[in-house]
């Protein structure tokens, strides 16, 4: 009972920084609309930042003072970051700004590296706070319970300030309904501003917190970005009583989980993620999203048609340019377009959910590793012929798209893409733990294309063929009934509805039939590599593609491809330089500041605008 | 028998309050019938539980005597109820007639194709619904430029396209200038009487009301307090109370 | 001063993006991909030691009469970026070889690619076992002392003590479970009763060390078995001390000792665990590995890491290799790197074994202590890796036939 009990106050420990940063974060969201991605970069800012301050202060100040004083610093930068790069595109659709915020954890991970250097540091003790007391007998860390004796008061601190204050009656009024803060009279650019400062403040007192029982490094924002939107989606997004509930359930079930079932560590979270959100959609205190609550925010859309003679023209051209290229390129040029089209493949396949469907898929990389892992494993296992192989990786993707989809299609907004981040995080733990059928991180190896397909030029053929015939497939299921479907279903569902749409039918369809695209293009990825490891199931491969989506242009039909293929080249190109993920951040946050419609977008306003002046002048 | 609508005893709640409170109401075929009162008297929840928005707390909804109580606005639909809304529901990403277009694809069952270009399905077939509604000269513009007068005329075209039986108007003529209510309420009297079609409305302009309307219901925090022709609503007491605080000067106040 | 080399750094490593590179023809390039910015903590002394032996190795005329260089490109730790990337130098660049890695995966990634394509790969840093075993190729070397060896001589110290039960944490990945499963596997050969009571599995770099530490506590095992390292190892160590883990308690860390992670723990790093490590500091003069530091500290102004030596035998090895294979196409470097013997390194003359491809590199154990407010080892001493190896028979049987 003494044991319990002790496992308990760890698990309470631990929840305090967890709070504090998803507290943040659930504020940022809550006003904003933000899905702020750097929130980890900030609590990371607010380790290194609570050390240097530590080692500055003289004397008696030196401790608590710091973490103060971090939290005012940190405060500071996010407020700058708000203010140059997400104020400018407040007007850009949806969840874009999270392109914006990725490119802020580049930014900020190569100026960490830059000015603390590669190494660990260990964080500095609390003074007067080392070592145990014994409860029950059993031992506990004097910092721990003054980190459970804090988190009622700063609970109890961000209560007062959200019900008791004017900013914290325009932050109520914000997260409920943005509009009204307008007709309030009150500066809307500075609100945010200041929320956004304040989140982030909670996100770097968090990293000055947690100082004595760790340290900073320059893994930790994304190691705990993960665990921080489980806690703020577990709550309901904007919750903070949610948060708080959250934080000290995932920490107190951590604790049990790393006791009863040491290798839960990994899912454990994610397990608890899926279960609250299949069972209450909204978080445990978060409210039902309206769709289109959050303003369809920029230029509405214009309805699609297939290319005109001139665009297929160009099509045609662009094709017949890559059908030549082995005549004239050299092998490397090849291996790189073959990336290029899986990736734009992946985009695409993405795009068609996300673009016509209004369905934002956190967790896309599932499908994509999940049809490379299909083929993969049959061939690893059974020898299964490659040609048979590959063709599994679509259909075995699209079934696992099925399987997921049938949980989430019926969430909507960040849940739905939150349960698809949980599904494809245990997708990813199944191939990294289940090591007898997968080989975990050791990969599958050895998985090359048949003899006749391989060399660079012939599979280059081959995923020409597949890769471009599924992004070519995609396009004309948007311009098929099925397509208008799936954008009637997202422009207006209740329309859609009652006129006999069955939009979560539609959706799911569509969903699977998205799954399957990537899994070809992750069946062409895995041959052509010859292996395939758990990290084409990560998070990050999700946002990869994500990330080039919104970049190419989300309302517009060439997005997805156009997004990844400039990703591609632009990543190859800066890759080679030392500090290559401050320029691809800087790129991505330019990107996104001047061409707020995407890359297609912008440059299809732009058109227009000259081929209008020009009748003009006509 | 010949209702196509009968309304049984129809409830709802929200936390405790009544939005409607045992209404109960009949609709004939052919006929063209508004439903009216003030601001917050449960209209739209009232329509939203006929067409399976909601779900009612109470209560029953015959169709043609078969009952559609709880069931899903898409299965009402199939059923042959079309419905307009107050606040109206486009595709915005879709031209004028690719909206249409799409309610016809709707009707024909090819929502799960993926080999046909829809841009030319049932294209002529949807000519003619916009020009039932006079947008057949707008067909290509974006349906997202739209006057909002053009947007209801358009939704009743949607409406249309699988043949209804009973039409639910929510504010048909809501932000149109005068002149086109009178058009639009026209038009849908020639609907009625060209197509059998029985239509239920809700309209907040007692001149389109009275002018159009076979018969009237007026309805007042929840419950019903007149059905009747024109004349009977207009002279009953209750609902004098209730328009003007006993005043008779409903014909002239048009958007109270 | 450091930010001020970076920038050179990155300014030449642009330059050589341009087509003018092609003027450094008279240069021998092997390319070199790693993770230097995910896990630059490691990678960056592993590069600076290449480009230590680079420097002495051109000062003494290059290699065939040219200079030897390396192309340095980052893989954000993606397996199939660095396909893709050694397929580029291989390709395009004119790479004679690649070589590189940190993470097990990148490297058996690239042994696949280099097996397939036949180009040779020397994994230089990935520690996997299967890497030169199982899943073992011609075209495949390793330099750094694998895993199971490592975990064999922790095991034969472990045996020497009355511990019977014995509680593990592991990193949850390929290289935590390959290394509780070796020391399992050794330990149990030389002293069959005892028994594991308790195996922890954190996320690597995710520790939750208080309910690590209570579960392993709760245990009551007699010794424990660490394989945490970084982040994870300090708040392991952090919780652990403080709530009293390791008093009276064996501990034996695998890599602990690795200056790495030892030198971030400062005076809280742990004391009397039985480690593997690299103690440097400890070199006797006259002898290769202090001029090794020696030269290390006057060429960067730091103190040396394991990194650091074995980016400096890295180069050394290829250097030698393409010497002795007279030529630079494939195939004579593979024959060359059969049996190489490379003279004159930190731990004397390195041999790459014709059985299996791996290097005679062994690793250093001794016991933890904090001097002056530094972590070190103490007692230290070098073991070859020969008696910790698997027989050649066994060796035979888990390679796949050439």
């Amino acid at each position: 009972m003494a044991f319990f009990f002790a496992q308990f106050l760890t698990g309470l420990a631990n929840a305090a920084a967890l709070f504090l940063v998803a507290s943040g974060l659930s504020l940022i969201f809550g006003v904003t609309r933000i899905v702020n991605f750097a929130h980890g970069s900030f609590y990371m800012l607010g380790a290194f930042i609570g050390i240097v301050l530590m080692d500055l202060l003289p004397g008696h100040v030196d401790f608590w003072g710091a973490i103060l004083l971090t939290g005012l610093a940190v405060g500071l930068i996010g407020a700058v970051v708000e203010m140059v790069v997400l104020r400018p595109i407040y007007r850009a659709p949806e969840l874009f700004q999270l392109v914006a915020t990725f490119g802020v954890i580049l930014v900020i991970q190569d100026l960490a590296l830059m000015i603390w250097g590669a190494e660990d540091r260990l964080g500095p003790r609390a003074p007067g706070l080392r070592g145990v007391w014994r409860i029950f007998g059993e031992p506990v860390p004097k910092y721990d319970i003054v980190l459970i004796a804090i988190t009622p008061f700063i609970l109890f601190a961000l209560w007062y300030l959200i019900a008791r204050t004017r900013l914290g009656v325009l932050v109520r009024a914000a997260t409920q309904d943005r509009e009204m803060v307008g007709a309030l009279g009150v500066n809307q650019a500075w609100l945010f501003t200041g929320v956004f400062a304040l989140g982030s403040a909670l996100a770097g007192l968090g990293g000055a917190l947690q100082l004595p029982k760790g340290g900073a490094d320059l893994l930790m924002d994304f190691n705990i970005i993960g665990a921080v939107f489980v806690v703020v989606v577990i709550g309901g997004m904007g919750s903070l009583p949610g948060a708080f509930i959250a934080s000290v359930l995932i920490s107190v079930l951590n604790v049990f989980g790393v006791t009863y079932l040491p290798q839960s560590t990994l899912v454990l979270m994610y397990v608890v993620m899926a279960v609250v959100l299949i069972v209450r959609p909204y978080g445990l205190l978060g409210r039902e999203e309206v769709a289109g609550e959050h303003g369809q925010v920029g230029a509405p859309e214009t309805p699609i048609r297939p290319y005109g003679p001139k665009g297929m023209a160009l099509v045609a051209a662009l094709l017949t340019l890559l059908a030549l290229l082995p005549a004239f390129a050299e092998p490397f040029v090849l291996t790189l377009v073959v990336d290029m089209v899986v990736f734009a493949l992946f985009a695409a396949s993405l795009h068609f959910i996300l673009g016509s469907g209004g369905l934002v898929s956190f967790g896309h990389a599932a499908f994509f590793g999940g049809g490379a892992y299909a083929a993969a494993l049959l061939v690893y296992h059974t020898g299964t012929p490659m040609e048979l192989a590959f063709l599994f990786a679509p259909l075995a993707a699209g079934l696992l798209a099925l399987g997921i989809g049938w949980f989430c299609i019926r969430l909507t907004g960040v849940y739905f893409a939150m349960l698809t981040l949980a599904f494809s995080q245990l997708v990813w733990s199944l191939a990294f733990q289940w090591r007898s059928v997968t080989r975990g991180d050791d990969g599958l190896v050895n998985i090359w294309p048949a003899d006749w397909l391989n060399g660079s030029v012939p599979y280059y053929y081959f995923a020409l063929a597949f890769g471009v015939g599924g992004i070519l497939f995609l396009r004309h299921v948007i311009h098929a009934p099925f397509g208008y479907a799936l954008r009637a279903g997202r422009d207006s569902p209740r329309q859609a509805e009652a006129t006999g749409i069955d939009v979560k039918r539609v959706q799911f369809v569509a969903f699977a039939l998205a799954g399957a695209m990537a899994g070809l293009a992750g069946g062409i990825f895995v041959f052509s590599k010859g292996s395939v490891f758990p990290t084409e199931l990560e998070i990050a491969k999700s946002f990869d593609a994500l990330i080039v989506v919104f970049l190419g242009g989300v309302k517009t039909l060439a997005g997805g491809v156009v997004g990844a293929s400039f990703m591609t080249v632009v990543e190859d190109w800066l890759v080679r330089l030392e500090y290559w993920r401050l320029l691809l951040g800087l790129v991505i946050i330019a990107v996104v500041i001047v061409m707020p419609e995407g890359i297609v977008g912008t440059l299809r306003t732009l058109w227009r605008r000259i081929r209008h002046s020009d009748e003009e002048a006509v | 028998m010949s209702e196509i609508l009968r309304v049984e005893n129809l409830r709802k709640s929200y936390d405790g309050f009544l939005a409607v409170n045992g209404v109960s109401f009949a609709v004939a075929k052919g006929e063209l019938k508004a439903l009216i009162g003030p601001n917050g008297a449960g209209k739209s929840t009232c329509f939203n539980m006929l067409m399976g928005q909601l779900k009612p707390s109470a209560g029953e909804v015959y169709l043609d005597g078969q009952r559609i109580t709880g069931k899903r606005p898409r299965e009402i639909w199939r059923r042959g109820v079309g419905r307009t809304f107050q606040i109206t529901g486009t595709y915005q990403s879709m031209s004028v007639i690719e909206n249409v277009q799409m309610a016809l694809m709707s009707h024909h069952k090819r929502i799960f194709s993926i080999a046909p270009r829809a841009w030319k399905l049932y294209r002529d077939e949807a000519f003619e619904f916009l020009d039932t509604v006079s947008m057949a000269d707008q067909a290509d513009r974006p349906c997202s430029v739209l006057a909002y007068g053009d947007l209801k005329r358009l939704e009743l075209a949607i409406a249309l396209c699988h043949r209804p039986r009973l039409l639910l108007m929510d504010e048909p003529t809501a932000g149109m200038a005068p002149s086109a209510r009178i058009e639009l309420m026209q038009l849908v009297a020639d609907i009625v009487r060209d197509q059998g079609v029985s239509v239920l409305f809700t309209e907040h302009d007692m001149d389109v009301v009275f002018a159009h309307a076979h018969h009237i219901m007026v309805l007042n925090r929840g419950e019903l307090i007149a059905d009747g022709s024109a004349t009977e609503v207009r002279n009953n007491p209750q609902v004098q109370e209730v328009y003007l605080g006993g005043g008779t000067l409903f014909k002239e106040d048009a958007n109270a | 001063m450091n930010l001020m080399r970076r920038t050179v750094l990155a300014t030449a490593a642009a330059l050589a993006l341009t087509p003018a590179a092609a003027f450094a023809q008279d240069t021998i390039k092997v390319g070199e991909i790693n993770h230097y910015k995910r896990m630059a903590a490691f990678a960056e002394p592993y590069r600076k030691g290449i480009e230590l032996a680079l420097s002495e190795i051109n000062a003494d005329g290059g290699v065939l009469g040219k200079d030897l260089e390396f192309i340095f490109r980052d893989d954000q730790g993606d397996p199939a970026e660095a396909v893709k990337i050694a397929e580029e130098l291989m390709t395009r660049d004119g790479a004679v070889m690649f070589t590189g890695s940190i993470l097990s995966n990148v490297g058996l990634a690239l042994s696949s690619f280099a097996n397939e394509k036949k180009y040779l790969y020397l994994a230089s840093e990935p520690l996997a076992d299967t890497l030169v075993w199982k899943s073992g190729n011609p075209y495949t070397f390793r330099l750094r002392v694998s895993t199971w060896v490592q975990a064999a001589m922790l095991a034969e110290e472990a045996a020497k003590t009355d511990a019977v039960t014995y509680a593990t944490i592991a990193p949850n990945y390929a290289y935590g479970t390959d290394a509780v499963e070796a020391f399992k596997a050794n330990l149990k050969m030389l002293k069959p009763e005892v028994e594991f009571v308790a195996e922890q599995w954190p996320a690597l770099f995710k520790i939750d060390a208080g309910a690590e530490v209570q579960a392993i506590e709760r245990a009551k095992p007699d010794a424990i078995y660490n394989v945490t390292f970084g982040t994870d190892l300090a708040k392991f160590v952090r919780e652990g001390t403080d709530r009293g883990l390791f008093d009276g308690r064996p501990v034996y860390g695998l890599l602990t000792g690795e200056p790495e992670y030892l030198e971030p723990l400062e005076d809280e790093a742990p004391e009397g665990w039985f480690v593997t490590g690299f103690p440097w500091y400890g070199f006797e003069d006259g002898t290769p590995g202090k001029t090794f530091v020696d030269a290390y500290e006057a060429f960067t102004g730091e103190t040396p890491k394991i990194g650091s030596l074995v980016g400096y035998m890295t180069a050394q090895s290829i250097a030698a290799a393409i010497a002795k294979a007279g030529a630079t196409d494939t195939e004579a470097l593979r024959m060359a790197f059969e049996g190489l013997e490379v003279e004159n390194t930190p731990i004397g003359t390195l041999h790459y074994r014709e059985i299996d491809n791996q290097s005679t590199l062994g690793a250093w154990t001794g016991t933890t202590a904090v001097v002056d407010g530094k972590g070190v080892m103490v007692d230290w001493t070098y073991n070859d890796p020969a008696p910790y190896t698997p027989s050649d028979e066994d060796i035979k049987a888990m390679r796949p036939a050439e």
